[in-house]
C-alpha cells in the first residue's frame, strides 16, 4: 500500500453528552462516521444500543437529522428517506443506516437483503458488538463460537460460528463492502468517505467492543479492537465491485489468545477450544488471501 | 322516472365540468389513479391478491412517466410500510396498498406511522385471513388494526375509493395521522364500474402540496422517535387522540370542500339512507351497503318503514352521529362481514358501546354474514330484516346462512 498522510477531519458533529457506557465502541464509531460524512447526512437508527445512546426525546447528540425506526427496518427506512429526498432534488444527502448486529445479521436481514439486491443508494453501517446488548447481552448470529452471553451460559456457550455477514452482502453484487475498526480511525474514515462517493449500496462492518457485554475493561476497547485485527479474528479489508479485495491493515499475526484474554466472555474456554478458534482465524485469513488473489487475477484478465 | 333518476345520478357523479375522463375501471385501478391524481411522489408496495392490480397499474404509470414517482419494489409489506414511513419523514407524499396477510405483517409499522405522526395513505383490500387460505372479501383484516391509530374509511363503490384516497391525503396532512381506505375484495377490487377521474387542476386546488412543519431536514436537524419516558409518552398519546377528534370534526368539512371543487359528496362519517321516518334500521359498511339500498327500496314499497345507515369511518368511530340517527328507531340490525372471535361482529360491538350512554336504546341485533367472500344477497338481507322485526330482545351474534 502506498504511504499517504491522512488527516482526520476536524469537524465534530457528534456532541458530548451521549449516554453510552464508558469504552463503548459503537459511540466511537459514530463519531468517526459523522466526521467522514459531514453535515449533509441523515441517520436512521433501529432498536439497538444506539437508540438509547443518542439521548432521550427530544435530545440528540448527533448534530444531523436522526430517524428512529423499528428494529428490522434500518435498511428500508433509509431507502424510503433517500427516495423522498431524491424526489425533492436533495439527492446529495447521504443516508446512513446505523444498526447493531442483531438488527443486521438477524431480524433485519430480510430488509437489508432487499435493499442490497435493489442496490439502494444508502450507506449501511453495522456496528457489531456480537450480541443483543440493549436487551442485556443475549446471543445473536454474530456472537462468536464459544462466547458467553446470557442465553449461551458458560455451561452451554455458543455452539455455532459467527455468521459471515460480509459474504452475504457480497452475494448481492453491491459496489462496496468493507470492514472497519475503531482502532484504525483513519482507515475507517477513509472507507466512509469512499462509501459516500459511490452510488448504490455500501456496507461497512465495524467491530464494536462493548465492555459490559464482553466483560472487558473500558480503557481496553481500542486495544482489543486492534488485537482483533492483528489476530485475524476481524481482518480489515474492502471489496470493490464484489471482487476486488484489498487488505487494509497487514495483520501482525498475534495469537487469538491475546485477543481473547482481555474478555471475560471467553474466560471459560479450554486450551483446546482456544486452539480451535486459532485454527478458524487462520483458515479465515487463508481464504481471504485466496479471494485477494482471485480478484487480482480477474483484474489482469 | 327511473331513467331520469339515473341521468340525474350520472350528472351528479360524472359532472363534465369537473371530470377529465370517465373510465370503466376496477376498484384497484381506482386506487392507482387516485394516487396519481394526489401527486404521490413515493410508492412502495408488495403484491398480494387482490391488491396486485393496484401495484401493477402504479408500476406501469411510474415506468411510463405518466406518474412522477419513485416506486420501490420491496421484499415484504413490512418493508413497504417502513419505506413510506421513511419517505414521509422527509415531507414527501407517499402511498402503499395491501390486503389481509400483508396488512397483518405491517402491524408493527402501522403503529410506527401513527406514533411518528406521518400522514401515510394506504389502500387496503378487505380479504379474509388464513388459515385456511381464502382470498375473498372479509373485513377482519383491517378491523384487527383498530388500535393502531389509523383513520379507517370503508368504500362502497369504485368512485368512492378514488374520491376517498384523494380526500384521505387532505385529511391526513391536516391532522398528521395515517389513513387507510378499505374496499371489499373482488366486489370492488375486481369489479369494473364507471369512475369519473377529476381534472388534475381541480385535484391540485383541493389538495395543496404537502409541506409539513417538522421533517427530516439537514438545515434544522432533530431526532425523531427517540426514547420518550413515562413523563412524556402519555402526552404524546393524548395528542394523537386529540388529532383523532380533530379528524372526526374535519371529515365532513373535507367532504364538503371536495364537493365544492369536484362536485361529489359521499357523506361524512356516516351516510343515512331513508332514515327520516324509519322505525327499523340496517347498519352496514362496504359493499353490503349497495345491496341493502335495494332491499330498503323494495321493502319500503311494501310499506315497511326501513332505513339504512352506512358507516363510512370506523376510526374515528361516529359515536355522536350514530346516536343522533338511532334516537327515533325501534330496532336495529347491524350486518358484519367480520368477526371478533369470542365476541361478535366488530361494527356491532362498537355500535352497541356507542349507545350505552344514550337515553333511548333501541333493540339491537348483530348479524354476521358473508365471511370469506360468501355472497350477501338481497335475500340474505331480507331474512335479516324479517328476523329483526320478529325479535323481542336484542341478540349480539346471529349467524346468517350457516351450513351446519
Ligand atoms: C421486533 C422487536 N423485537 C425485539 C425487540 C427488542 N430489542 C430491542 S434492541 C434488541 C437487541 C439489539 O441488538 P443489536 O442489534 O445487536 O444492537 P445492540 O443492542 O447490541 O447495540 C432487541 C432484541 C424490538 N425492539 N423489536
Ligand atoms: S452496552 Fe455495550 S454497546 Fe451498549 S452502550 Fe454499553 S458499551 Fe455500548
Ligand atoms: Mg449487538
Amino acid at each position: 500500500m502506498s504511504q499517504m498522510k491522512f488527516e482526520i477531519p476536524e469537524i465534530e458533529l457528534m456532541k458530548s453528552g451521549h449516554v453510552a457506557c464508558p469504552g463503548c465502541g459503537a459511540s466511537m464509531a459514530m463519531r468517526y462516521a459523522l466526521k467522514a460524512l459531514g453535515p449533509k447526512t441523515m441517520v436512521v437508527i433501529p432498536a439497538c444500543c444506539w437508540a438509547i445512546i443518542d439521548g432521550p426525546n427530544p435530545c440528540s447528540v448527533n448534530g444531523v437529522p436522526v430517524f428512529h425506526c423499528a428494529f428490522e427496518t434500518a435498511a428500508i427506512t433509509a431507502t424510503g428517506i433517500k427516495a423522498g429526498l431524491k424526489r425533492q432534488g436533495k439527492d446529495d444527502i447521504s443516508v446512513l443506516a446505523w444498526a447493531g448486529d442483531g438488527g443486521t445479521f438477524d431480524i433485519g436481514l430480510q430488509a437489508i437483503s432487499g435493499a442490497a439486491e435493489r442496490n439502494e443508494d444508502i450507506i449501511y453501517v453495522c456496528y457489531d458488538n456480537e450480541a443483543y446488548m440493549n436487551t442485556g447481552i443475549q446471543r445473536s448470529s454474530a456472537t462468536p463460537w464459544g462466547a458467553w452471553t446470557t442465553t449461551t451460559p458458560v455451561k452451554n456457550p455458543k455452539e455455532r460460528p459467527k455468521k459471515d455477514i460480509v459474504d452475504i452482502l457480497l452475494a448481492h453484487h453491491i459496489p462496496y463492502v468493507a470492514t472497519a475498526s475503531v482502532a484504525y480511525p483513519d482507515d475507517f474514515i477513509r472507507k466512509m468517505q469512499k462509501a459516500k462517493s459511490i452510488r448504490g449500496m455500501k456496507f461497512i462492518h465495524v467491530l464494536s467492543p462493548c465492555p459490559p457485554g464482553w466483560k472487558s475493561q473500558a480503557e481496553e476497547s481500542v486495544h482489543i479492537s486492534r488485537l482483533a485485527v492483528h489476530s485475524n479474528v476481524f481482518p480489515l479489508y474492502e471489496v470493490d465491485d464484489g471482487y476486488r479485495y484489498t487488505i487494509s491493515i497487514q495483520p501482525k499475526k498475534v495469537p487469538v489468545r491475546d485477543y481473547l484474554k482481555y474478555q471475560g466472555r471467553f474466560k471459560h474456554l479450554s486450551e483446546e477450544q482456544i486452539e480451535l478458534i486459532q485454527q478458524a482465524a487462520d483458515r479465515k485469513w487463508d481464504i481471504l488471501m485466496k479471494k485477494v488473489e482471485m480478484g487480482e487475477l480477474f483484474m489482469q484478465n | 322516472m327511473a331513467d331520469s333518476l339515473i341521468a340525474e345520478g350520472l350528472e351528479k357523479y360524472f359532472n363534465p365540468e369537473t371530470t377529465a375522463e370517465v373510465k370503466a375501471i376496477e376498484g384497484t385501478h381506482a386506487a392507482s389513479y387516485a394516487a396519481k391524481l394526489a401527486r404521490v411522489k413515493v410508492v412502495s408496495a408488495y403484491p398480494i391478491t387482490p391488491q396486485t392490480t393496484i401495484v401493477e397499474k402504479l408500476s406501469e404509470m411510474c415506468a411510463s412517466g405518466e406518474m412522477e414517482a419513485e416506486f420501490i419494489k420491496v421484499e415484504s409489506e413490512h418493508s413497504a410500510m417502513a419505506c413510506v414511513i421513511g419517505a414521509e419523514s422527509t415531507g414527501t407524499r407517499s402511498f402503499t396498498a395491501t390486503s389481509s396477510q400483508g396488512l397483518a405483517l405491517m402491524h408493527e409499522e402501522l403503529h410506527w406511522a401513527t406514533g411518528a405522526r406521518l400522514p401515510v395513505v394506504m389502500a387496503n383490500v378487505n380479504r379474509a385471513l388464513g388459515a385456511p387460505w381464502n382470498i375473498w372479501a372479509d373485513q377482519t383484516d383491517s378491523l384487527a388494526q383498530r388500535d393502531t391509530g389509523w383513520i379507517q374509511c370503508y368504500a362502497e363503490s369504485n368512485q368512492e375509493v378514488l374520491d376517498m384516497i384523494i380526500q384521505a391525503y387532505r385529511l391526513a396532512e391536516i391532522v398528521m395521522l395515517p389513513v387507510m381506505v378499505n374496499m371489499d375484495a373482488f366486489f370492488l377490487s375486481h369489479t369494473t364500474e364507471p369512475v369519473a377521474l377529476p381534472k388534475q387542476e381541480l385535484v391540485d386546488q383541493f389538495l395543496p402540496e404537502y409541506n409539513p412543519k417538522y421533517k427530516m431536514d439537514i438545515n434544522d436537524p432533530h431526532a425523531f422517535g427517540g426514547l420518550a419516558k413515562p413523563d412524556t409518552y402519555m402526552e404524546l398519546r393524548y395528542n394523537i387522540q386529540k388529532s383523532m377528534e380533530d379528524a372526526h370534526r374535519l371529515i365532513p368539512e373535507v367532504a364538503d370542500e371536495f364537493e365544492k371543487v369536484i362536485g361529489r359528496n359521499h357523506g361524512g362519517l356516516i351516510e343515512e339512507y331513508q332514515t327520516k321516518d324509519a322505525e327499523y334500521l340496517i347498519v352496514t359498511s362496504g359493499t353490503i351497503t349497495g345491496t341493502s339500498r335495494i332491499v330498503v327500496d323494495q321493502l319500503r314499497a311494501q310499506g315497511l318503514k326501513l332505513g339504512l345507515l352506512k358507516i363510512r369511518f370506523f376510526r374515528p368511530f361516529p359515536v355522536k352521529e350514530v346516536q343522533s340517527v338511532l334516537g327515533k328507531i325501534k330496532k336495529i340490525a347491524v350486518i358484519d362481514r367480520n368477526l371478533s372471535f369470542g365476541r361478535c361482529g366488530i361494527f356491532f360491538s362498537e355500535l352497541q358501546a356507542a349507545l350505552y350512554n344514550c337515553e333511548c336504546r333501541p333493540l339491537l341485533n348483530g348479524y354476521v354474514a358473508g365471511l370469506g367472500g360468501r355472497d350477501v344477497t338481497p335475500k340474505t338481507i331480507e331474512k335479516i330484516v324479517n328476523h329483526l322485526i320478529a325479535s323481542e330482545k336484542g341478540e349480539d351474534l346471529i349467524w346468517m346462512e350457516l351450513n351446519i
